[in-house]
C-alpha cells in the first residue's frame, strides 16, 4: 500500500511548488498590503488577516526570481509556522494533489542558491515535478541569503 | 457553591499560604524577632487548622492544632524561635503539604501516622514551656497585651521595633488568613487611617468561602481573562470599523445603532480592562520589609509610609514595574537616606522616611518615592561623569542642576562610594528607566541638596489598547502613541519656508527659542515622500509632532496628521522586532494595518538619545569634518591579508571564530568547497576570488592549511578563506564609503595604511551570484 501526502501546491515563475496541506492555514486572492519600511524586502508587507496581522513574505523574491509585473497580483498561501501564521506570496494557485512517498527524491545537485536551501525535495508528479518547499527556513527572512534577492 | 468547589478553593489558598509559610519560616530563623512575620504565620496555620476542621480533615487539623500552639507560645513571646523549633515547623508544613496532596488526588488526607510529629512538637512545646519561665518575667509585660484567645487573633504587636514601626493590624474577625501586606500600615499615619486600611481590604480580598451565602469574589484563571481582553480588542477594532463606516452614510438608524454600539463598546472596554486591574498595594506590600532589611543592614532607621496603595495597574505592567520599583526603594534607602548620627548632626529625625505615594492622573498612574535624605549630590555627579568620560569637564561645567540629575540615568552611572549588597552592582537606574520606558512609562528625579529626591514615574494604565496619533508618511499611516506625545506644530507658508534652519547640515526648528532637533520621518524609514527640497521650492505646510523619548524632545516631521485613535496594540513576528523601529501593529478603521513607531527606537536609530549620544558628547572634543561625525568611532576590527598585499578589514562583531584547516579536510559538494565544521556543512568563500583581485595570490599549495574567518548568522555559518590574518585593532577611523564593488563597503586608514572594509553579507551575496552566473552560462 503506497503512502500519499496532500499539497498544495502554487507556481512561482514557470516553476511548480507544493506545501504540505496541514500546514496550511487558508489560500486566500490579493490583499491589499501595509509596506513596513526597513525590513528586507521578501517582507512585502503586512496584511489584516480577519483581525489577525500576518506577514507576507514574497517567494519570488526569496528565490530571487524578477519581481512579477504590477498588473499581476499575487495570491496568498497562508501557512502556519512557530512564529504564528505567516502568508506567502504566489503567483498561482494550483489544485491540492496528492503525492506517493515513492515518487520523493532530494534535491538534484545541479539545484543550488536558494533553491536548494528552500526546497526539501522533489516529486515526480505525472506532468511535471513538484519541488516541496521548507516553509520554516522560507520565513527566515533575515538569514544572510536573502540579501541577494534585493 | 459545591463541597468539591469548595475544597479545591482551599487547596488553592492554601498552597499559596505554605509557599509563603516555607519563606516566612526561614525569615524568622534569622530574625526571630520579627513579630509581624510571626504573626502572619501563626494566621495562615490557624486559617489552616480552622477551615480542615470545617471540611473535616481530622488529621490535617490536629496537626496544624499542635503547630498553632506552639506558634501561639512564640507569638506572646513565651517561647523563642530556635532551630529546633523552626525545624520542628517546617516538618509541619511538610506534612501537610503531603497531605494536602493527597486530598487534591484522592478526596482523602491518606493514611497518616503523624503521632511522632505531632509529639516532637508537643514536647518542644513542653520543654521551652518550663526552661522559658525563668526568663519570662522580662516578657511578660508584652505577652499581656498579646494574648486574647487565639481563635480571634488581632495580634497587636508592640509598636517599637529597632528600626521600623509597624502596627500589625489584627483587623479579622473574618477567618481567611490576608497576605500580610493588606495588614501594615505605618503607625505614624492618622489614627483614622489604620482602620480604613482595613474597611480597603475586603473589596480586595476574596471573602471566606462558606462564611457568607453572598460571595461578591471569585478567582478566574488569568489565562481566562487574557482571552476575554483579546475579544475585547477585537471588538474594539470593529467597532472601529463600523462607525467610520455608518458616518459616510445618511441612515439615521443605522447611525443611531452604531452610536449606541460605540458606547456600549468602550463601557465594556473600560469593564474587561477593570478586571485586569490589580492595586499597587500587590508589590508594595513587600516593601516595608524590603526596607527593614537595607536598613538595618546599612545600619541606618527608615519608616516607610504609604499611600494610594488601591490605586489600580494592569497586571502586565504591575509586573512589569516590580523590579524597577524595588531597586528604588533599596536605592532610596541605601544611597538617599543618610545615618542617623549624621541626621542628628544636620537636626534632622534620626529616622528617615520613605513616603511612596501612587495616584491616577489624566489616564496615567503617577507613582512617586520619596525620601527625605541627603539628596543628589551634584558635585560628586559631576566629577563622576567627568571621570567615567560620560562627559567633558567644560560640558559639566556648563550643565545645569536639571540635567546632571538626568546624567545618573546613563548607563554604568553608580555614585554610590561603597559598593554594597544592596545597590552599586551596575545595574542602576538606567536599567529603571529602560524597563519603564519598555512599557511607555517615563521616569524623573528631582532632588534638592539636603533635603532629599523624589522620583517620579508615569505609567500608563494598560499596555493593550492605547490612545495614539495617526500620521501619514510616503503614502502608509503610523500611529504614535499618546504618552510620547508633547505637541503638535505645524509651519504653514512663510514660516514653512524659513522656520528650519540647519546646524551643520542637521535640521532645527525653533520651539519657543529652542532648538528642537528635526527628524523626518520618511528619510528614516527610507519611504518614498516627495523630496525634500520640494518643501523650501513650494510652499507647503510642514508638520511637526514633537515627541519626547529618554527626556529629549525631538520633532518627527510628516506629511500629514490625522486624529487621535484608540488603538489596540498587536505584536508583530519576530522578522519585524529585530528592526526597533516599530512596538507593534495595529488595525485601523477601515480595517488597513498601520505600525506603530516605537518612538525610543525611533530617536536611537535617528541619533536623537541612546548610545550614540553617549559617545558623541565625548566625541565632540574631537575636531570632526561634518557628516563623519557618525563613523567616527572606535571599530574593533579583525585584519586580514588578502592577495599579495591587500588589506582589509572586517568588523570583529561579525566574527564567530578564527580557524585553520588543512586542506585535505576541504571537501566539495554541489560545486563548492566545504568543511565539516561543528557538525554542520560549513560552505567556503575564498574572498580574495569573490572579489576577483588583480592581486591574487597564485594558487600554491605552499601552506599547507586554510586560513578561515567564520562568520555566524543565525545559526549557520560560512568560513571565509583569506590568505593571511594580520591582527586585530581597535582605533576610531573614518570610512570612506565606495560604491559599485560589491562585498566592500568602503575603505579607511587603518594603522597607517589604506584598508578595504568587507561586507560580509554583501561579499556572500556576491558568491552566490556569481555562482547562479556560472550555472547559467553552463
Amino acid at each position: 500500500m503506497a503512502k500519499t501526502k496532500q499539497f498544495c501546491t502554487f507556481f512561482l515563475q514557470d516553476q511548480f511548488f507544493g506545501v504540505p496541506v496541514e500546514q496550511v492555514q487558508e489560500v486566500i486572492r490579493y490583499q491589499e498590503m501595509t509596506q513596513v519600511p526597513l525590513v528586507p524586502a521578501v517582507i512585502r508587507g503586512l496584511i489584516n488577516l480577519r483581525g489577525q496581522i500576518v506577514m507576507a513574505i514574497d517567494l519570488r523574491r526569496r528565490f530571487a526570481m524578477v519581481d512579477r509585473s504590477d498588473a499581476q497580483l499575487p495570491m496568498n498561501v497562508v501557512v502556519r509556522t512557530g512564529d504564528g501564521a505567516v502568508s506567502f506570496l504566489v503567483d498561482e494557485i494550483g489544485d491540492v494533489l496528492e503525492a506517493d512517498e515513492k515518487d520523493f527524491e532530494p534535491p538534484p545537485q545541479t539545484l543550488q542558491g536558494h533553491s536548494r536551501e528552500l526546497v526539501r525535495g522533489v516529486y515526480k508528479m505525472h506532468e511535471r515535478l513538484m519541488l516541496v518547499l521548507d516553509t520554516e527556513l522560507a520565513i527566515q527572512t533575515e538569514s544572510v541569503n536573502s540579501r541577494g534577492a534585493n | 457553591m459545591s463541597d468539591e468547589d469548595i475544597v479545591k478553593e482551599f487547596l488553592v489558598e492554601s498552597y499559596e499560604n505554605l509557599d509563603r509559610l516555607d519563606q516566612e519560616l526561614i525569615a524568622l530563623e534569622k530574625d526571630s524577632g520579627n513579630r509581624e512575620t510571626l504573626a502572619s504565620v501563626f494566621r495562615t496555620i490557624h486559617t489552616l487548622k480552622g477551615t480542615s476542621g470545617f471540611l473535616a480533615f481530622n488529621q490535617l487539623e490536629a496537626l496544624t492544632h499542635v503547630g498553632e500552639n506552639l506558634l501561639a507560645r512564640l507569638r506572646d513571646g513565651q517561647l523563642t524561635l530556635n532551630p529546633e523549633i523552626t525545624t520542628g515547623l517546617l516538618s509541619m508544613v511538610d506534612a501537610v503539604r503531603q497531605m494536602l496532596a493527597s486530598i487534591e488526588a484522592t478526596g482523602s488526607e491518606g493514611e497518616r501516622h503523624d503521632e511522632k510529629l505531632i509529639a516532637a512538637l508537643t514536647s518542644l512545646l513542653e520543654a521551652k514551656k518550663e526552661s522559658e519561665a525563668m526568663a519570662a518575667p522580662a516578657k511578660e509585660k508584652s505577652s499581656q497585651t498579646a494574648a486574647p484567645p487565639p481563635a480571634r487573633s488581632p495580634a497587636a504587636v508592640p509598636a517599637n521595633e529597632d528600626q521600623i514601626n509597624h502596627v500589625v493590624e489584627g483587623a479579622t474577625q473574618r477567618q481567611p488568613a490576608e497576605p500580610p501586606h493588606m495588614k501594615e500600615i505605618p503607625s505614624t499615619r492618622t489614627a483614622a487611617e489604620p482602620s480604613q486600611g482595613a474597611l480597603d481590604a475586603p473589596s480586595l480580598q476574596p471573602p471566606a468561602r462558606g462564611q457568607s451565602a453572598s460571595d461578591s469574589t471569585i478567582r478566574v484563571d488569568v489565562g481566562q481573562l487574557d482571552r476575554l481582553m483579546n475579544g475585547m480588542s477585537e471588538l474594539v477594532l470593529l467597532r472601529n470599523q463600523i462607525v467610520q463606516y455608518t458616518n459616510s452614510t445618511d441612515d439615521s438608524e443605522l447611525l443611531g445603532t452604531s452610536q449606541r454600539l460605540n458606547l456600549l463598546t468602550t463601557e465594556l472596554q473600560e469593564g474587561v480592562m477593570k478586571t485586569r486591574m490589580q492595586p499597587i498595594g500587590n508589590i508594595w506590600g513587600k516593601f516595608p520589609r524590603t526596607v527593614r532589611d537595607v536598613a538595618r543592614g546599612c545600619g541606618k532607621q527608615v519608616r516607610i509610609v504609604m499611600e494610594g496603595k488601591e490605586t489600580e495597574l494592569d497586571r502586565t505592567i504591575i509586573e512589569a514595574i516590580k523590579d524597577p520599583l524595588t531597586h528604588l526603594v533599596r536605592n532610596a534607602v541605601d544611597h538617599g537616606i543618610e545615618t542617623p548620627e549624621l541626621r542628628r548632626a544636620k537636626g534632622k529625625n534620626p529616622e528617615g522616611l520613605l513616603f511612596l505615594r501612587a495616584f491616577h492622573e489624566g489616564g496615567q498612574v503617577n507613582i512617586e518615592i520619596t525620601d527625605d535624605g541627603a539628596g543628589l549630590d551634584f558635585e560628586r555627579i559631576r566629577n563622576k561623569a567627568i571621570q567615567k568620560a560620560l562627559v567633558s569637564a567644560d560640558q559639566a561645567a556648563r550643565m545645569t542642576e536639571r540635567e546632571i540629575t538626568n546624567l545618573i540615568f546613563l548607563p554604568g552611572f553608580s555614585t554610590a562610594e561603597k559598593v554594597t549588597n544592596v545597590s552599586g552592582r551596575g545595574v542602576g537606574m538606567d536599567v529603571v528607566r529602560t524597563n519603564i520606558e519598555k512599557i511607555g512609562g517615563v521616569v524623573d528625579v528631582q532632588s534638592k541638596s539636603g533635603q532629599g529626591s523624589t522620583v517620579r514615574m508615569k505609567i500608563p494604565l494598560t499596555l493593550a489598547i492605547i490612545p495614539a496619533l495617526i500620521v501619514v508618511s510616503g503614502g502608509d499611516r503610523y500611529a504614535i502613541p499618546q504618552v510620547s506625545l508633547l505637541e503638535l506644530v505645524r509651519l504653514e507658508g512663510e514660516q514653512a519656508r524659513k522656520g528650519i534652519e540647519l546646524v551643520n547640515g542637521a535640521p532645527v526648528y525653533r520651539l519657543r527659542e529652542r532648538l528642537l532637533p528635526l527628524v523626518y520621518l520618511n528619510r528614516e524609514l527610507r519611504t518614498e515622500s516627495k523630496p525634500p527640497d520640494a518643501a523650501t521650492s513650494e510652499i507647503q505646510n510642514i508638520n511637526i509632532v514633537v515627541l519626547r523619548a529618554d527626556d529629549r524632545q525631538f520633532g518627527l516631521v510628516v506629511d500629514e496628521i490625522n486624529d487621535t485613535e484608540e488603538i489596540v496594540v498587536k505584536p508583530l513576528s519576530k522578522q519585524l522586532k529585530i528592526i526597533n523601529t516599530y512596538a507593534g501593529a495595529t488595525i485601523m478603521g477601515d480595517g488597513k494595518v498601520a505600525l506603530i513607531l516605537d518612538v525610543m527606537g525611533l530617536a536611537q536609530r535617528a541619533n536623537v538619545v541612546g548610545e550614540a549620544r553617549d559617545r558623541s558628547l565625548t566625541d565632540k572634543e574631537q575636531p570632526t569634518s561634518p557628516g563623519a561625525a557618525e563613523r567616527n568611532q572606535r571599530n574593533a576590527v579583525l585584519l586580514f591579508q588578502y592577495g599579495e598585499n591587500g588589506r582589509m578589514a572586517v568588523d570583529l562583531a561579525l566574527v564567530a571564530r578564527l580557524e585553520e584547516f588543512s586542506r585535505d579536510s576541504v571537501e566539495v559538494a554541489s560545486d563548492q568547497e566545504v568543511v565539516q565544521y561543528r557538525g554542520q556543512i560549513m560552505p567556503l568563500l575564498r574572498v580574495s576570488q569573490v572579489l576577483e583581485s588583480k592581486f591574487r595570490k597564485t594558487e600554491d599549495n605552499a601552506e599547507e592549511s586554510l586560513h578561515v574567518v567564520v562568520y555566524s548568522d543565525k545559526g549557520r555559518s560560512v568560513g571565509l578563506v583569506v590568505d593571511r590574518i594580520l591582527d586585530i585593532v581597535e582605533e576610531s577611523f573614518v570610512m570612506q564609503p565606495q560604491a559599485g564593488r560589491k562585498g566592500i563597503l568602503g575603505s579607511a586608514v587603518i594603522q597607517k595604511r589604506i584598508t578595504d572594509i568587507l561586507d560580509v553579507p554583501g561579499l556572500i551575496a556576491a558568491a552566490n551570484q556569481s555562482q547562479l552566473l556560472a550555472r547559467a552560462q553552463a
